[in-house]
């Protein structure tokens, strides 16, 4: 059978790397050193393990929007795609920071000031401090533990009005705790298009929430929401306080609708797979089983039923 | 071995075939051990004498062939295959009908099936109670709530010899389960998950094996269903409302 040609197949490197990165890149949000543990026992090869870590942090760290502590411990440092200089910098716009990480061991070795080239223009600067403070209000307020940031991924360089740029907010909020076998993250990004042509802002969310309770079993919640919404393009201060206006608004329906889910749970949906009580509302009558049988004796010989 | 097994704790469950395939792949000297402690999604094939469907698991394998319960035939046919007695074979008969009005009342749909062998170890017999059920909108779901759903329960349960009219017990269920809800307001919502529990019990053989087995695996049922209600979602809501707590009244009041 199948387990004779495992024997005869070994895997080459290349496999077993591939293997790695996969159980890697799939960890649940906060348990990517837990797996790599496990996995590195199970590989039992350091050189493959190492390669593939190599290859499979940065990816993780980046989709999963991890945040790292400053080495001055003065705050913290996002790992998104949008504010990556190179493969182990990332820019912190707020201190006009420049971290460089050890992505595999998740920490954030040293920081440098950045220089202007990295940083966006003082016209750009206006609405993102804006953005920026508004957001930090609003995640300070709304997440115990959140991180944001916000970045800006086109037109940086915009000098002044007549050309168009974008924005991004990213917010991240990662609760671990191995104890209670229970860990969760929130992530959103939104996107905000200034298309100064028009004077129109178009945003669009993408709100990403898991969590993974392990006691005794293992059960994931995965949610996933996405949005548009359009508004004027305003001065500084007045954009930013409407799109973190938009952003509150939606992630809080976001949230209800998340309760919701949950509370449909019990008689709606949890339902359609197994009822608490049978359709006859009793428990089912394991002692008097024979009348089955019987009923279907009785439906055969008179030809009815199946 | 152990390692192996802390990876499948912490990946997804919707990924537990692939990671499983993978690791048999890194330890090929730990396959049937892997094979035989992680649970895999249950497999159906349908009886070609009766046109009725049935359900795959190590217990009715015999080489590469299944034997289906409804007409005790392995599919595909196999010479010398291994069959349980006559006596087993009616208790296995009986058991996949009134097993299979159980599964009616309770799922309203699904497939299962019922498998008994000879437990050489001990002069008892094993069961295996199994029961798929697709419980999205174009499968069996009645309210055709979900866009994706699966539940299958894997009972099994080892039957001691009688001993002055009681006989022991001992039953190891596992539920898996999904399901997926999807609009365009709310995005998708999707709970997965896996669940194994054991249960002993001394019962007096009076009743009838069937009976004192059903009516275990009833009891079963009801707690693992329940505290993947309770408990394991209600941890994974509870997560939820850790990371951004819902605060109505402080988002109610500009409105009013």
């Amino acid at each position: 059978m199948a387990e004779e040609e495992y024997y005869d197949s070994e895997l080459s490197d290349k496999q077993k790397k591939e293997i790695a990165k996969w159980f890697l890149l799939n960890s649940p949000a906060g348990e990517i050193q837990y797996i790599a543990k496990d996995l590195k026992s199970v590989l039992n090869d350091e050189r493959v393990y190492n390669e593939a870590a190599q290859e499979a942090f940065p990816l993780y760290n980046k989709s999963h929007l991890i945040s790292l502590e400053l080495p001055d411990r003065s705050g913290d440092v996002l790992i998104t795609p949008y504010n990556e200089l190179d493969k182990n910098e990332y820019l912190d716009p707020r201190d006009a920071q420049v971290a460089t990480v050890n992505h595999v061991k998740q920490v954030c070795t040293e920081a440098r000031p950045a220089v202007d080239e990295e940083l966006p223009s003082p016209y750009i600067e206006e609405y993102r401090y804006a953005l920026d403070a508004e957001m930090l209000k609003y995640v300070g307020e709304a997440y115990p533990k959140g991180v944001c940031s916000v970045y800006c991924v086109n037109g940086k360089d915009v000098e002044g009005p007549g050309s168009n740029f974008e924005l991004v907010v990213v917010i991240s909020a990662v609760k671990q705790s191995p104890k209670n076998f229970c860990n969760g993250s929130w992530r959103s990004v939104w996107n905000i298009e200034f298309k100064d042509e028009v004077q129109v802002l178009v945003i669009r969310g993408k709100i990403q929430v898991g969590a993974h309770y392990f006691e005794e079993g293992n059960v994931q919640l995965d949610a996933k929401n996405e949005c548009k919404v359009e508004t004027k393009f305003q001065a500084p201060e007045e954009s930013a306080h409407s799109i973190a206006n938009i952003i509150r608004h939606h992630e809080a329906e976001y949230l209800a609708s998340l309760e919701a889910s949950y509370s449909n749970l019990p008689d709606t949906t949890f339902k359609d797979l197994r009822r608490k009580l049978p359709v006859t509302r009793t428990l089912f009558p394991w002692h008097n089983t024979s009348q089955f049988s019987l009923t279907r004796d009785i439906q055969k010989e008179l030809g009815i039923g199946k | 071995m152990e390692a192996a097994m802390g990876l499948m704790r912490r990946i997804h469950p919707k990924q537990s075939e692939t990671a499983l395939s993978a690791l048999i792949n890194l330890l090929p000297h730990h396959s049937s051990d892997l094979l035989s402690q992680v649970d895999q999604a249950l497999q159906v094939l349908c009886d070609v004498d009766c046109g009725k469907e049935f359900i795959l698991c190590e217990y009715n394998r015999d080489a590469d062939s299944y034997r289906s319960p409804w007409s005790n035939k392995y599919h595909p046919p196999l010479e010398d295959a291994l069959y349980p007695s006559l006596e087993l074979r009616k208790l296995e008969i009986e058991a996949n009908e009134v097993f299979a009005v159980y599964r009616d009342q309770y799922y309203e749909g699904g497939i299962s099936s019922v498998y008994l062998w000879e437990d050489d170890d001990n002069e008892g017999f094993v069961a295996c109670f199994l029961i798929k059920k697709d419980g999205s909108k174009t499968g069996h779901g009645r309210r055709g709530y979900l866009q994706e759903g699966a539940w299958e329960a894997i009972h099994v349960i080892q039957v001691g010899p009688e001993e002055e009219g009681t006989a022991h017990y001992c039953l190891t269920s596992t539920i898996m389960l999904s399901l997926t809800t999807n609009d365009e307001s709310s995005g998708t919502f999707s709970l997965s998950g896996s669940i194994r529990r054991q249960m002993n019990m001394d019962l007096a053989i009076a009743d009838g094996h069937l009976c004192n087995m059903g009516r275990m695996i009833e009891e079963m049922e009801g707690k693992l269903r329940n505290s993947l209600d309770q408990v394991y979602f209600g941890k994974t809501k509870e997560m939820v409302c850790t990371l951004r707590p819902p605060a109505e009244v402080v988002m109610r009041l500009p409105n009013s």
